[in-house]
């Protein structure tokens, strides 16, 4: 059983990194995002860094958007759902094995990305770490609760709005912790951990909650 | 863990408004195949997917004598799709079947040989002809070892050597005691089968 779950993580990820897979594409979206806010927003410093934080999620939640709607929905159209179906690997373990692979190939690399966006935003190097530590607990959060809306667009056949639509009421909790234990962290008043700790309950909440509605809506789709 | 049948009782299905059967009963026993045959829209791939899970019947039951609570773990579905990933190899492909389905059939290279694709594992999938890509699926028969097959017009694009291959395939399964329950449009030349008819559209 684990030797199908890694399986089906190495596949996943062999296809999302391989030529036309698209992994590489939440990391030009994110990048793009971050570079366009200072323009937008003007040369004051002192704001950027204020607002930095939460510019980095904002592009950190959309970009771990993309892709997605394709999770399911590709399997499903070339038959290798039927078959993931018939393995002995439960459908709740699968959705997990794919959303790990996905949150590998798109979400890790945001992680990596942040420190390096974050210096275009002013940003002081106890709110870096503090950002890149919430990105590392939250985008798991993320793209598991987006594995319900990929399940979804998989089973009905429903393009990519829905994804939007049903994840991101989903993840506002997971932003607003992250970004206030972001806040507490550079100003206080509350210490980073307080918010921090909520964020990690949330992300594992999401670990447990996304694969198994993802599956439930699969199976939905059957009936 | 030995399966001895495949039974569906009073089964109906409904897609949509249209009633496509209704109180069918259907058993395949191992050793015999069971043919579905009838004209296009009467059911015959719905049937096919309640058989094997894939589609909950409006009403009745699917049961396995012998196999225990799930269906599924037993059994290979072979769609209309060949469930191929045309960015990764022929191997690869093939490969991550036999890990996920559970194995203890061939090994790939084996039953790359067998469906006559020796010699290509190393190309991307994605260059196979629609003939290969169907070789490709049927290999996943081979290198996982499920008693019940489900095959939905098999043979589909496959040649005429093919065809007498898979045939071949079919047989061996058979007379392993394994279950074969196929909806077609031609002949497969499995032996000895039980054909099941499924009416038109009234």
């Amino acid at each position: 059983m684990i030797a199908a779950f890694l399986a089906i993580v190495r596949r996943d990820l062999a296809l999302s990194l391989g030529a036309g897979g698209g992994a590489g594409l939440g990391v030009v979206f994110f990048l793009s995002v971050v570079t366009v806010v200072p323009f937008a927003v003007g040369p004051d410093l002192v704001l950027l860094a204020r607002i930095g934080p939460a510019i980095l999620w904002i592009g950190a939640l959309l970009a771990s958007l993309i892709g997605l709607e394709r999770l399911f929905a590709s399997d499903a159209e070339d038959g290798s759902l039927d078959a993931l179906t018939l393995s002995a690997l439960p459908l709740e373990l699968t959705a997990a094995a794919k959303g790990l692979a996905h949150w590998l190939a798109t979400g890790l690399p945001l992680v990596l990305a942040a420190p390096v966006l974050a210096l275009m935003l002013n940003l002081e190097p106890a709110a870096i770490g503090a950002v890149v530590l919430t990105l590392l607990v939250g985008t798991p959060a993320v793209t598991f609760l987006g594995l319900i809306g990929a399940a979804f667009a998989g089973a009905f056949r429903r393009g990519g709005l829905l994804i939007a639509v049903l994840v991101i009421p989903l993840t506002i909790p997971v932003l607003i912790f992250a970004v206030s234990a972001t806040q507490a962290a550079v100003v206080g008043p509350v210490p980073f951990g307080t918010p921090f700790r909520v964020l990690a309950g949330l992300a594992l909440f999401a670990l447990v909650l996304g694969p198994v509605a993802a599956a439930a809506a699969l199976r939905a789709a059957r009936a | 863990m030995t399966v001895k049948a495949l039974v569906g009782d009073n089964l109906s299905c409904r897609r949509g408004f249209n009633l496509l059967f209704e109180g069918l009963a259907v058993s395949a026993a191992g050793g015999r195949a069971l043919v579905v045959v009838g004209p296009n829209g009467a059911g015959k791939s719905s049937l096919l997917r309640i058989l094997a899970g894939l589609l909950a019947p409006t009403a009745g039951t699917v049961r396995l004598d012998g196999g225990g609570e799930s269906v599924g773990e037993h059994l290979h579905y072979l769609g209309h799709e060949d469930a191929v990933k045309g960015a990764l190899t022929v191997a690869a492909n093939l490969a991550f079947w036999r890990t996920v389905l559970g194995g203890g059939g061939l090994e790939v290279e084996e039953a790359l040989e067998e469906v006559g694709l020796g010699g290509l594992g190393r190309l991307r999938a994605q260059v196979l002809s629609a003939g290969q890509k169907r070789r490709l699926a049927i290999a996943r028969l081979l290198v996982a070892k499920r008693p019940v097959w489900v095959l939905d017009e098999p043979t589909t694009a496959l040649d005429v050597k093919a065809q007498a291959r898979f045939a071949a395939f079919g047989r061996a399964h058979l007379a392993a005691g394994g279950l074969l329950i196929a909806a077609t449009h031609a002949p497969l030349d499995l032996g000895e089968t039980d054909e099941l008819w499924l009416g038109g559209r009234p």
